[in-house]
């Protein structure tokens, strides 16, 4: 198992998501980049859905007990094994006794840690994404121990076809679709909601990113109706809230856009400060 | 069966959002759970999951195996076919303890300024009213909850608090319901429940469902404490009866 020597700012499991439970006010959680946490699993020749560590702005420091591989991906926090610094997107083979640990930030925000076979904790609700309320805990703490999979069979080698964009969240650009309460304004503030730049606020995590312009201050008051991850929520204040994995399944603000899965992904690796664009997709 | 006339809106690329009539109406909360029956009856594998609440009618679909459109018209067929079969809905009804105490209910004060009412008739109007669940969402085991008396109305606040406390008792706009664990929120705080809403080492989760009806119970700090000792020990029972249709 993995020994947390330091559990880093916020350290969590996370699986592709919790599905079907919507009805008992259960969230998706899963990994806000599902783009590079899948590419770290896929290089381990891992299955779609095997849980990784998720990193949020300052590492872990993590021991390993027993022989396997690793792969970072995501956010380049400068990771080092031992006192060795690695690539990500690479596979590396870790020993008992070995350590890794992170440095300082470089680039995006999240970095995910895949391992052969999957990180083992505990699956509740059909997922192993830590939830407050669902799983035992939503974060990791110092001392806690995580188990993955004894390594049988011998490493294999990096799945070599894959194809790999590092830069893919480093656009401006989120794509999304209009809202379905996006008709409620007019439009000159359609035009307004659509053009404006905005700038990621200080308050960002796995339940949402609020963005830090008041673009139409309103107060349209909504029978509450169900939200999805990578939804867009204008507040009363004329902010607006981009839902993430660990969003409610509900709101009572009106819906302005919906995100795709890519852009949730290139949103997640957004920290406070950077700047942002809305593309209007087409979705019928 | 009186029909009423639904908007059908894309909601991202995956899902369609299905809306009756903007309001609260336990006509609207049946004619929605015959839907979802009717859906269900017919075993879309396209269909990932349906989710509803109020007025809103969530179907998450798979986008490999069908479009807006198509799914569009397949529903809306189906909404218009009449159902024969009758479906049972056993709904329950339950009593939750809250207690009103300022030192719980952080907002009752400004919301008796702001209502120009005092405190007593706060507590006394919502424990006097018998409220439907509307729903289930926003956090696990969050009832959404109908029959708010019109004089407890009251804006949520401008910017929500990052921080409420499990078991808070709020109101927010029209509506009024119970924060089943900590977390961020808008609601006005008028009390406290010390009874666990959703509690995952249960088989059941969440013991209240849609159409369920809930009654609160005004208790004073020492009922609360015993009750929360009781609860933590997992010996408190809710106390509940089956509602006739």
């Amino acid at each position: 198992m993995i020994k947390v020597l330091k559990a880093g700012l916020y350290t969590s499991i996370q699986d592709k998501g919790r599905f079907g439970y919507r009805n008992i006010g259960v969230p998706n959680s899963g990994a806000m980049d599902s783009i590079s946490s899948g590419l770290a699993n896929a290089l381990l020749n891992n299955q779609e859905n095997d849980a990784v560590l998720e990193i949020m702005l300052q590492g872990p420091t993590l021991e390993f007990t027993k022989t396997t591989a690793i792969v970072i991906s995501g956010a380049d926090m400068s990771p080092k094994l031992n006192d060795e610094f690695m690539l990500n997107y690479k596979v590396y083979t870790v020993k008992s006794g070995d350590i890794l640990s992170f440095g300082q930030l470089i680039k995006g925000l999240i970095t995910y840690v895949a391992i052969l076979g999957g990180f083992q904790t505990e699956t509740i609700l059909n997922s192993k994404s830590f939830y407050q309320g669902i799983t035992g805990e939503s974060k990791l703490k110092k001392n806690d121990c995580i188990p993955y999979k004894t390594q049988t069979t011998s490493i294999k080698k990096a799945n070599s076809i894959l194809k790999i964009n590092k830069q893919f969240f480093e656009t401006k650009i989120i794509e999304a679709y209009k809202g379905p309460d996006f008709e409620l304004f007019s439009l000159a503030e359609q035009e307004k909601l659509i053009t404006n730049l905005y700038t990621v606020s200080k308050d960002i995590n796995r339940m949402g990113y609020r963005l830090e312009e008041s673009v139409i201050p309103h107060n349209k008051s909504m029978i509450t109706g169900p939200v999805l991850p990578g939804t867009v929520q204008i507040v009363p204040s004329g902010q607006l809230i981009i839902l993430m994995k660990d969003a409610q399944t509900t709101g009572g603000y009106p819906r302005v856009f919906q995100l795709s899965e890519k852009s949730i992904a290139i949103l997640a690796q957004k920290k406070v400060g950077d700047t942002l664009n809305f593309s209007v997709l087409n979705n019928s | 069966m009186k029909q009423f006339k639904l908007t059908y809106k894309p909601y991202g690329n995956s899902a369609i959002l299905i809306e009756w009539p903007q309001k609260i109406a336990i006509e609207i909360l049946n004619d929605i759970q015959i839907l979802v029956a009717k859906i269900e009856n017919k075993n879309y594998k396209e269909i990932l999951e349906l989710n509803y609440v109020y007025n809103s009618l969530l179907i998450k679909y798979n986008s490999k195996y069908i479009h807006f459109l198509e799914l569009k018209d397949k529903v809306e067929l189906l909404y218009k076919k009449s159902f024969s079969d009758k479906i049972m809905v056993r709904s329950t009804s339950w009593d939750i303890p809250v207690c009103y105490d300022p030192e719980f209910g952080i907002d009752i004060a400004y919301m008796a300024t702001e209502k120009n009412v005092s405190i007593d008739e706060i507590i006394s109007l919502h424990t006097s009213a018998i409220y439907t669940v509307f729903g289930i969402g926003f956090l696990p085991g969050f009832l959404y909850l109908g029959g708010l008396p019109k004089k407890l109305h009251i804006s949520r606040k401008e910017i929500p608090r990052l921080k409420i406390l499990k078991g808070a008792v709020a109101i927010g706009g029209n509506q009024t319901g119970i924060y089943p664990q900590q977390s961020p929120g808008g609601w006005q705080i008028i009390g406290k429940t010390p009874v666990s809403l959703f509690n995952i080492s249960k088989e059941n989760p969440c013991k209240m469902k849609p159409g369920d009806r809930i009654c609160f119970k005004s208790i004073s700090k020492e009922e609360f404490l015993a009750i929360e000792l009781e609860e933590d020990r997992g010996n408190y029972e809710l106390k509940n009866s089956l509602l006739n249709d």
